[in-house]
């Protein structure tokens, strides 16, 4: 390359010459540039590295496939992780849809106001997290640290709650209590001492008899639930399914009680009845580990199967016949808790029903019912102790709901609402992982608390519903970007799972560790953030256990052994329960003295006027709540919702089948987008049921926006329960109606 | 109530929610394909009786529509190509079992010696044409001296070539409305009789067009008979092949069949060229237009319900 | 050596594992999918029944695909699995009309694409990405000439179909029921 000419004319050659490749495959010129099978995916040829999966909550424990380009090629499950044991569920599968989404939040935003009309502008890191920390210091200042709460959910509420402790606020809250799972803790804490937790200690796998009430397992995913379930059903199990809808556990089962809805309370009293009347219980088990078997046995005794058919619509017979199974099984049988368990707004007390079932049955710690579970207890990175707040969630409930256990996010609302005879305001709030208008109903007092609210901070990794009402919306990087707590879950192992970054965080997202510790430092907490990369708080809690982060990285999870030999009670051994009298109790002192029936009672809940259809929703296995909508891979497998109608039902309406409606409940709401009619046999003529999570109402989630209806947005009558402040949400109706808004104008969120 | 339904969301283009993945391209190439070969054969049929004098159009103008129509059939084959800069891959195997072989090759051979057969009469359609070279003048004696031979030939190819096109279809056993062993000798007479029709509307002696239009008579008899035999054989069919049926018998395509295809493309056509023979006379044109298009909607028709007709859900 | 799948319909839940994970492997572009799963639900209320299949090229012993491939890009490799050779098909869909399970599909780059037993991992000793990710484990794969074999184990046991037998394919997908 003697002259400029030169340098520039090879130069071009080169150029020509890549145009030239780049184009001779499709030239046919039989080159080898195809492979005849894909070949990208032979084994040994992609980076492994270890996380564990944040699309749901069972955090599945899985390997990250890298290829030579830098590139998640996909995602498989780590064999050693019994959450999972190697295979992950379609949306774990799906995860690497997350990371590359180009709708993700990209930078942090900050609200402002233009041209009249508020808007979000685009903000530096610093520029965001300033304003934060000074909003925080202003908001502590005035009202104390306490008024600044937390709603969370996931990976990212830890570190947040790290953050608000260090800072001197326990006022924190998850929705998955009082919207979902609560009813069924504090039923099975008021009986056996113990909740049920998460995930559930469930056998299902030695099970002899499996009955489902309010579970509608194989549609939805709890990845290790589902794979006992079939093993179970390898096994011949008997699978006792009730339910209004044939859904897919109730197509596998030797029983499908098609029961009429808002009725489940009667059938686990009439089968309690039966038991305890024919001496079908387990005689030694009740005789030795419980207490209230006579009054049990006086209140359940007018509550006979005949008593039940009457409202449930199950046969008298059919009652006997899987009472009867149930207790041939016994003690390996399972009533299984169920999951989201808010319904009518007397769930703790359904709970309770099926917590006396099972401890009739003495299935609570025995092989094939539930399972003593053990965490492996991972030491907290060593930081000062937390200043203690004047106020916290308990004070919050304003003396309502003495049975809750945990923080009742409603209450949180409510208490943001500007009141005179509010003694414990809360002025901010932090939202991190939870798209609260679709995940919290009563949109009405979402709506008056954000008004009143002084700051609002959104983490999230897509622009879901929530990050339209934040005053800061700070881009969080997905989980195979970041570091984040070792999981450490309890089962019937104590294990111990990394999460290591897979690639590098993409645009300008950050994990939200690094979030707190930025905003610790700016509001002086520099003492409760001693580390510079998280990295250091995984090694040295991994020490603590005797472990090496190298360790974790070869092999992902660590199985460690329990404390207990046995994850089963000995039913000789003596067993002192977590109750007022040491014993699992039938009759409990503990609703009597809080002035609530000590024994659950049938209530008859409202039902549909005529033309109306009682509203059921449940869950797809392809998709999470509503944070999988936007995930192009997923949206591949289900990309809306569709509301299910018996035939008959659309012969009178004249819905046909593929055609969309707009739905509308009893207080005049409608939907604000139509959805799609599905005719199908598999659902009762009273009910219309359709998968939580479409309808998102945000323009920026480009493949959800407008698909499907929201179901949350038709639920406006919520029952609350007295003993824990659960939101009963099944108790709306709908009706179908042509005329509905249209998708270009603006919606009711 | 039955439903079936796809649970995983499949949608995919041109599969779902019926195939419809050959457009336009493959019944115009079928349409042309089934004309030059009716052309060819009849050229080469009465050449080989010996009335090539007698039947001038027939044998020497008519056939330089063949390799024209070839030609444009065979680009707009290549055009229905998905992975188009491969198609040479066609022409270096023979598959006995593919019938798209089987036409891949006979166009191969049969298009240029058509172009040879036209070739060979340039010199009486055209006064004074030249070939300028030698060996082109040597050639064109070896080919005006071997005319029966090379006539042979065609008549082979062509027969070929006409049955072909219909037994293509017939082999895909997944398309009910296809499977049917009357498609190819159906597919024959109408390119025969397609052929014939261009070859009446290219005549100019009453003679050849009285005996032309004879024989498309019969073809078209023929034709009537066919389809009628198919129907019914649908109908006595198993459950598939009854639905395919049905299509035509009440389906969207009723109309379009009976109207255009039947009627409009057989039944008046064959009614106008009777009444020719009686005397009464009329434009020619009328009887063969309807014969053309008779003969390209019929196969529009039948590879876009074929696609539609399938096995499984 | 003759390769087969059965899949046991009982267990089977419809979580469409197998399509995601496929998809993933193979990368198999959006909006098409070399698997599926149909829902087929009979009866009514309450006497109603369901089926779920997981659905995909069958892998003919006697493959109309294969049969009617003008270039022989269509062909059936070691062990019976079906493959398209992609520098070989020229794309005119001959294979895609004459498969009665609408297994095949026009591929965005011009080729006929469709499942391929995930013959990269079977030659390593490895089962394909369905039945490897599938959380029910309703998925067996194998050798139906091997009587060792998970798959001939079940078959020899359990009640099974295959889909549209009366098309002549000799498909080599059973559906356990």
């Amino acid at each position: 390359m003697k002259t400029r000419r030169e340098f520039i004319k090879i130069s071009a050659l080169g150029i020509g010459a890549a145009a030239i490749a780049s184009q001779s495959n499709r030239w046919g010129l039989g080159l080898p540039l195809y492979a005849d099978e894909n070949n990208s995916n032979k084994t040994g040829k992609n980076k492994l590295v270890p996380t564990y999966c944040e699309v749901c909550f069972w955090k599945c424990a899985a390997w990250a496939h890298v290829d030579n380009n830098g590139k998640i090629q996909k995602l498989t499950g780590n064999i050693a992780d019994p959450q999972c044991n190697g295979r992950l569920c379609p949306r774990g599968t799906g995860g690497v849809g997350m990371v590359y989404d180009d709708d993700r939040l990209k930078t942090p935003l900050i609200r402002v106001v233009e041209n009249g009309k508020q808007t979000y502008r685009k903000a530096s890191w610093d520029e965001a997290l300033d304003f934060i920390a000074e909003k925080m210091k202003e908001i502590a200042a005035a009202n104390g640290p306490e008024s600044i709460a937390l709603f969370n959910h996931g990976s990212a509420g830890g570190h947040f709650t790290h953050l608000l402790k260090a800072f001197g606020s326990s006022t924190i809250t998850a929705p998955s209590f009082a919207q979902c799972r609560g009813p069924r803790e504090t039923g099975f804490e008021t009986t056996f001492g113990a909740q049920v937790g998460s995930p559930e200690p469930t056998d299902i796998r030695d099970t002899k008899c499996l009955v489902l009430i309010g579970s509608h397992i194989g549609e939805n995913m709890h990845n290790a639930q589902v794979q006992e379930f079939s093993e179970a059903v390898d096994k011949g199990a008997t699978i006792i399914t009730v339910d209004p809808r044939l859904s897919i556990a109730a197509n596998k089962s030797k029983y499908w009680l098609p029961i009429k809805p808002a009725t489940d309370i009667a059938l686990l009293l009439s089968w309690i009845h039966v038991l305890v009347n024919d001496e079908l219980y387990n005689k030694e088990y009740v005789a030795k580990h419980t207490m209230g078997l006579d009054q049990l046995k006086e209140h359940v005794s007018t509550f006979t199967p005949e008593w039940a058919y009457g409202i449930t619509t199950i046969k008298p017979s059919v009652i006997r016949q899987t009472a009867r199974e149930m207790a041939d099984a016994a003690p390996s049988v399972l009533i299984h808790p169920g999951r989201h368990v808010t319904w009518y707004g007397d769930d703790a007390q359904r709970s309770r029903a099926i917590a006396i079932l099972n401890g009739l049955l003495g299935s609570w710690g025995a092989r094939g019912g539930f399972f003593m579970k053990e965490s492996a207890g991972v030491p907290d990175f060593p930081h000062p102790e937390y200043p203690k707040p004047k106020w916290s969630w308990h004070e919050v409930l304003n003396g309502k709901y003495p049975l809750a256990s945990m923080s009742v996010s409603n209450t949180f609302i409510d208490a943001s609402i500007k009141s005179e005879d509010n003694k414990y305001p809360i002025k901010a709030w932090f939202v991190a992982g939870t798209n609260l208008p679709v995940a919290i109903p009563l949109m009405s007092q979402m709506q008056k608390a954000l008004q009143d609210l002084e700051l609002v901070v959104v983490v999230d990794t897509m622009p879901t519903e929530v990050t339209g009402f934040a005053d800061v919306v700070l881009p969080e990087c997905t989980y195979l970007e970041r570091y984040d707590d070792l999981r450490d879950v309890p089962h019937r192992v104590p294990t111990i799972a990394l999460r290591e970054p897979v690639i590098e965080p993409m645009w300008e997202s950050k994990p939200a560790w690094w979030m707190v510790k930025q905003i610790g430092e700016r509001l002086g907490l520099h003492d409760y953030f001693k580390y510079d990369d998280f990295e250091e708080v995984i090694s040295w809690q991994l020490q603590q256990k005797g472990l090496t982060i190298e360790e974790l990285r070869s092999k992902g999870i660590v199985v460690l052994p329990r404390k207990s030999e046995s994850p089963y009670l000995d039913p000789k051994a003596d067993y002192k329960f977590k109750t007022p009298s040491g014993k699992i109790e039938f009759y409990s002192s503990s609703l009597a003295t809080a002035g609530f029936d000590p024994m659950p009672v049938y209530t008859k809940h409202p039902e549909p006027e005529e033309g109306f259809y009682r509203l059921i929703y449940g869950r797809a296995p392809m998709h999470t709540f509503s944070r999988t909508a936007n995930n192009p891979n997923l949206t591949d497998l289900m990309d809306e919702n569709s509301v299910w109608v018996h035939p008959k039902i659309a012969a009178l309406w004249g819905l046909e089948e593929g055609k969309y409606t707009y739905l509308r409940n009893q207080d005049g709401i409608t939907s604000n987008f139509p959805i799609k009619v599905r005719v199908t046999e598999r659902i009762r003529w009273d009910s219309v049921y359709m998968v939580h999570g479409f309808g998102h109402n945000q323009k920026e989630l480009s493949r959800a926006f407008g698909k499907g209806a929201n179901d949350t947005q038709l639920i406006t009558n919520v029952m609350i329960d007295p003993l824990m402040g659960g939101t009963g949400m099944r108790g709306n109706f709908v009706t179908f109606t042509s005329t509905g808004p249209t998708q270009d104008k603006e919606a009711a969120i | 109530m039955n439903e079936e339904l796809f649970v995983s969301g499949r949608n995919i283009p041109n599969i779902d929610p019926f195939l419809n993945i050959w457009h336009w391209q493959i019944p115009i190439y079928l349409f042309l394909g089934g004309l030059a070969a009716g052309i060819l054969f009849f050229a080469a049929l009465f050449t080989i009786l010996g009335k090539a004098d007698k039947m001038e159009a027939t044998v020497k103008k008519a056939p330089i529509i063949a390799p024209i129509a070839l030609i444009l059939g065979l680009f707009a084959l290549f055009l229905d190509l998905k992975h188009e800069l491969f198609f040479w891959r066609l022409y270096t195997t023979f598959r006995i079992e593919s019938p798209m072989s089987w036409g891949a090759w006979v166009l191969m051979a049969i298009t240029p010696l058509s172009m040879v057969w036209v070739a060979s009469y340039a010199k009486e359609l055209k006064q004074g044409w030249d070939w300028k070279f030698d060996i082109l003048n040597k050639f064109e004696a070896y080919v005006i001296k071997n005319r029966i031979g090379l006539a042979w030939i065609i008549i082979v190819l062509s027969v070929i070539l006409g049955i072909y096109t219909g037994i293509l279809l017939s082999a895909f056993n997944a398309r009910p409305l296809w499977n049917t062993s009357i498609l190819g000798p159906l597919f024959l007479v109408s390119g025969m009789s397609t052929g014939a029709a261009t070859i009446l509307i290219m005549s100019k002696s009453a003679e050849e067009r009285r005996l032309i239009s004879g024989i498309d008579l019969l073809l078209i008899v023929i034709e009537l008979f066919f389809i009628t035999h198919m129907i019914m054989g649908f109908q006595a069919g198993s459950q598939t092949q009854i639905d395919a049926a049905q299509l035509f018998l009440g389906g969207p395509f009723t109309v379009p069949f009976w109207v255009f295809v039947v009627i409009l493309g057989l039944v008046f056509p064959a009614i106008l060229e009777i009444m020719e023979r009686l005397g009464v006379h009329m434009p020619v044109i009328i009887p063969v237009v309807l014969v053309l298009l008779g003969g390209l909607i019929f196969r529009f028709i039948m590879v876009e319900a074929g696609q539609i007709t399938r096995y499984l859900y | 050596m003759r390769y087969a799948m059965a899949i046991d319909t009982l267990k089977c839940v419809g979580c469409s594992d197998c399509v995601i994970a496929c998809q993933m492997e193979n990368n198999v572009p959006l909006g098409f999918c070399r698997d599926w799963v149909v829902e087929s639900v009979h009866g009514t209320y309450p006497e109603v029944g369901l089926e779920l299949r997981s659905e995909r090229c069958n892998h003919c012993e006697n493959a109309p695909c294969v049969r009617c491939c003008p270039t022989g890009a269509s062909h059936i490799v070691d062990g019976g699995i079906v493959l398209v050779t992609q520098n070989k098909c020229i794309g005119c869909g001959a294979c895609i009309q004459a498969c009665p399970y609408d297994a095949r599909y026009s591929h965005p780059e011009g080729y006929v694409d469709k499942c391929t037993f995930c013959n990269h991992r079977v030659t390593e000793g490895l089962d394909p990405a369905c039945v490897a990710v599938c959380p029910t484990k309703c998925m067996y794969f194998g050798d139906l000439d091997d009587a060792n074999s998970d798959i001939s184990k079940v078959l020899a046991v359990r009640k099974f179909k295959a889909l549209a037998p009366e098309a002549g394919t000799n498909p080599h997908i059973f559906y356990l029921v």
